[in-house]
Formats: structure tokens, sequence, C-alpha cells
């Protein structure tokens, strides 16, 4: 006689913890605490001379990662809503390259010394003004012929950004290795000894373009549908396409000539953004971004302090972890 | 009552668009049937001021277009294109809620809720309505965005191609709204079509369109003869009545 084997039901899996469900806003405010402790843990960790003097350096060079989170990762995000593309960047212009030609030529131009010994107000006006007028001279083209005009901005970036490459690369060749090694200095982003004065004006230069971002956030989300869409829906493109280029060539401006070249992490933060906030809105995505931004920046510099002792790059540690979370993500499924 | 004025549109020396004079009923449904090349999209691009014409004016109830502000006019008409491509995650909720946008700006109300709740009933969207527009099939999508221009409670409604990517059922289910929604609640829906068996069935009036210019402009009872279509896609077609409606057969 058979008789039916009764299996016992299976233990139910108890929840330990209740599934909260992560609402925008609530991730929004994880970011933000996590991007504040990173902040507090960069200015306390490891004081090794007198508080003062170490608080007091140390501010100054987290506000110079602040603004310069804020900058780029807001810049980022608003020419890839314009764009409606999510893996381009505003270096696609060729600002990083036109920097470093800025710096070749005037190194090839003026010699070490003088470099070394140019008033730094005068080196950042020169600096910006030439970022900002070579990117708005590219506008003239963008407003001349309408139609494709953002992909042609683009292939004409592209393009001078291999011409501006080039002419640095030819330059570097010319000039003699010593005076190469004090140029080779300011090819990399530093945030040390940026002057009070300059990260005054870069403060609020952010807070005016901050105030603009803020109120126009719904109109980003509108346009986020696409240019056909957006107009549709009433919003004036040409108008706030032209703010707003100006607003990202602005903000990438002023972080290049602060820092130096410092786009690379543009693109990780705001594909990270995407992915964890858990929302299509501006509200949620700019400030998403800028935590992300600055717990990559200040993160890396408390790694690249403490654990590496000044033995690597900021730029190497940022992609080298950020890429790998960045992995993590997409293999867990996060990406759709 | 929307009217051109002589527009014309070209690109370097090809003229898509030659001295199109119209005007478009300010309710009820119109066809633009035509070969491909014939310029009914561009005719729509610059009717809904999403491109400007090299020279001519379009005008809504006597004032150019040019000179209403763009938010005053998204609430006068609307238009959906053939291609939409989306880069952010929306629901269909969502999206729907953009339809809304020329009044709201961004901060739904009730009204706007309820509005959207009706355009999602009306157009039997309720099963999808959390999923996420890129995770929908063509069909599906394509009625999330028709759902989504009507809710945005135009007087004029101007589509390009519809009826892409939908099945038979939804298709008429489509036609049959619309219909309803022009005649129901007086408004005048524009749309290009290639079908033009569903043009014949569904509109009031037809406008054809060739090489750039209009051909005809009368009801679907003098459109649908055999010399006409003929003249107007250049080919071999025939026109036999059934049911009492004609029919045009072109398949072989």
């Amino acid at each position: 006689m058979h008789t039916r084997l009764e299996f016992p039901e299976p233990l139910k899996k108890r929840r330990l913890l209740p599934i909260v469900k992560l609402t925008a806003n609530y991730r929004l405010c994880l970011a933000a605490l996590l991007a504040l402790a990173t902040c507090l843990l960069y200015l306390s960790y490891n004081v090794t001379a007198s508080w003062e003097f170490t608080l007091q350096f140390r501010a100054k060079k987290l506000l110079t990662f602040l603004i310069v989170a804020i900058a780029i990762s807001t810049a980022t995000l608003l020419f890839q809503t314009l764009s409606n593309n999510r893996i381009i960047t505003p270096a696609i212009i060729g600002f990083d390259s036109l920097y470093i030609l800025i710096q070749t030529a005037l190194v090839f131009l003026l010699g070490a010394m003088q470099y070394t010994q140019l008033n730094v107000y005068l080196k950042w006006s020169i600096e910006i003004s030439l970022l900002v007028l070579a990117a708005s001279f590219l506008f003239q083209w963008l407003f001349v012929k309408k139609r494709h005009s953002l992909y042609l901005l683009i292939l004409i970036g592209v393009v001078f950004g291999v011409l501006f490459h080039s002419l640095s690369s030819l330059l570097m060749r010319l000039i003699n290795p010593t005076e190469f090694t004090v140029l080779q200095d300011s090819l990399f982003a530093s945030f040390n000894a940026v002057d009070p004065h300059l990260l005054l004006i870069s403060f609020l230069v952010i807070g005016c373009i901050g105030a603009f971002v803020a109120s126009h956030h719904h109109q980003y989300d509108a346009l986020a549908l696409g240019e056909a869409m957006a107009i549709n829906l009433g919003i004036n493109h040409a108008r706030l396409s032209r703010v707003t280029l100006i607003i990202v060539i602005t903000l990438i401006g002023l972080s290049t000539s602060l820092v130096g070249p410092v786009t690379f992490f543009g693109l990780l933060v705001v594909n990270l953004a995407y992915i964890v906030s858990a929302s299509h809105r501006h509200r949620h995505l700019i400030p998403m971004s800028i935590c992300c931004a600055i717990i990559a920046l200040v993160g890396s510099d408390v790694l690249l302090q403490h654990f590496l002792n000044y033995n690597s790059q900021l730029s190497i540690i940022i992609e080298f972890v950020g890429g790998i979370f960045f992995l993590l993500l997409i293999f867990r499924n996060k990406i759709r | 009552m929307i009217q051109t004025q002589q527009l014309c549109l070209k690109y370097g020396s090809i003229e898509v668009l030659k001295d199109i004079n119209l005007t478009f009923k300010s309710a009820g449904i119109t066809s633009i049937i035509g070969p491909n090349g014939a310029g009914k999209s561009s005719l729509l691009s610059l009717v809904c001021r999403l491109q400007q014409p090299t020279s001519g004016t379009v005008t809504l109830n006597g004032k150019q277009i040019s000179q209403i502000k763009s938010p005053e006019l998204a609430r006068e008409l609307a238009v959906l294109r053939q291609e939409n491509y989306i880069v952010a995650r929306l629901t269909v909720e969502d999206l729907i809620c953009f339809g809304r946008f020329p009044y709201h700006q961004g901060r739904p109300n009730a009204a706007d809720i309820a509005k959207i709740d009706n355009v999602i009933d009306f157009l039997d969207l309720q099963p999808f309505r959390l999923r996420y527009i890129n995770e929908l099939s063509g069909g599906q999508r394509q009625r999330a965005f028709i759902a989504m221009v009507l809710a945005q409670d135009t007087q004029y409604l101007f589509l390009d191609e519809p009826l892409n990517n939908l099945d038979m059922k939804h298709s008429v289910n489509i036609m049959k709204r619309l219909q309803q929604a022009a005649h129901v609640m007086h408004k005048s829906i524009i749309m290009v079509m290639h079908d033009i068996n569903f043009a014949a069935c569904y509109s009031d009036e037809i406008i054809a369109m060739k090489q750039g210019r209009i051909i005809y402009q009368d009801c679907p009872e003098m459109i649908m003869q055999s010399q006409v279509l003929e003249n107007i896609y250049d080919m071999p077609l025939k026109v036999v009545e059934l049911e009492g409606r004609p029919l045009c057969l072109y398949y072989r």
C-alpha cells in the first residue's frame, strides 16, 4: 500500500526587518547624511598638528571640493538632459584639452620661472575667459544653423579637443625637460592652495546658477522627454537650451580654472545618481548627483591622504573605486 | 480655426512644402494622406511650431502662432510625432502626468489627477498604469503616448501616424475613441494616415498631399474614387463598395 508522504510545511522565513519602500526622498536623505559623514571624517581623521591649523587648512580644501563637486555634477547632468543622452559628458566639448593647451602655451611662452610666479588672479582670469570664450564661440555655430545643432556642437567640440591635444603635445616636445616637470604638475587636478577670493567668487557664481536651476527644475524634467515633446508641452526650448549651455560652460570653466582638469568623474556620479535615485525628476537627481560627487571626491582624498600617503592621484582612485561600484550595480541588475 | 498662409519649407534647394494654404476646422477628424515624401510630417511640424518655415505664416484664430507664447499655445494644440524615444525611466502614469504639464507646470493638483484617471480609463490603460514605458510593447507604448496628448486637453490634436505598431483590435479601438473625442468633446483631430481605409472610414475630411503640395481637400466620398487615389499614390488600385462603404484594394 502506498501512503503519500506528507512533507512538513517549509518553515516560513521570518522577515527580520520590515521591508521599507525606499522612496526617492528617503534615498536622498540617506545620501546627504553619507555625504555629511564623509566631510566630517575628512575634517577630523588623523589630526597630527594642532586642531586650529588643521581645521582651517582642511576646511578650505573641503570648500574647494564642494564647489567642484556641485559644479561638475550639475553641469554634467544638465548637459545630459539637454542632449537626451546618458553617456555624454560636457568634457566632449574639449574643456580639459583647452586647459592643458593654455598651461602648455604659458610655460612655452613665459618659461618655467615666470610661469610659477604668475599672479594667481591674472592666471585665473586668462584661463576662465579663454575657456568660456572658446565655448561661447562654438555656440555661434549652434544658433546659426539650427537643425541638429547640438550634435554639430558636439562634433565640432570633439574635433577641437583633438586639435588642442595635438597642439599641446607639439609644444610639450619643444620645451626642455626641466620646464616640462613644472608643467606636468599642473596637468592633474589639484585641490590644494586655492586662493580664498577665487573660492568666494566661484561660490557666488554657483549660488546664482543654483537659484536658476532650482526655479526651473520642472522644466528640465519636461526637457528630458525630448525636444519635440518639450516644445509641445510649452517649454521655450531654444531659450532654455541656450541658457543651460551657458550654465554648463560656466560651471565647467569655473572648476577647471580653479583646480585643473577635473571633468572625468562627472559621468560616473551622474550615472550613479540615475541608478540610486529611483526617480526621473531633477529635484531628486541633481541633489543626489551632488551628494555622490561629494562622497567620491572627499572620500577619495581621505583614502589618498591617510591610506595611500599621496602615492597616487585623485582621478585614479575615483575611477577605480567608482568603476568597480558601477559594475557591481550593473551586475545586480539595477540598470534596466 | 488654424490657418496657414503660403507656407513653404526648404532644405537648401530642396523644396519640401510649396505654398500651402490650408484651413483646419475647429471640430471633427481630418486625415492627411499621401505618398512618402509628400511633406505630411513636415506640415505637422510647421503648424505645431516644432520647426520654423522658410516663408509663410500659421495663424490660430487670426493670431500668428509665433506671436503666441508657447505655454499658452500648449493649451490650444498638441502634437504627437511618429517617433518618441525617452531616456528617462517613466511609468505610464508619469508620462500621462506630463501631458498635463501646460496646466500644472510640474505640480499636479487634484483636478489634474482626476483628468489623468479619466484618460487612463478612456483608453483602457488600467492594467499598465504603474509599468515602466520601456518595458511595454510598441503598441502599449503608443497607446500611452496617445493618452498623454489626450490628457493635454487641447482643442486641436495633431497625430503623426497614430496607428503605428497597433494591432487590429487596438487600431479600431483608438479610432473609435478619437472619433468620440472629436464629436462628443468637439475637438479637432488631424492625423497623418497611411491606411487609406481607416482614413476613409473615420474622417470627416481628407487632405491629400503629393510632392509638397495639397492636391485634394474633400470629404471621403469624393476622395475614395479609383482615379483620384491612383492620381495621389501613382499605383494601380481599385475602390469597391462593401456594405455601403467604399473600400480601397491595393494589395496586389
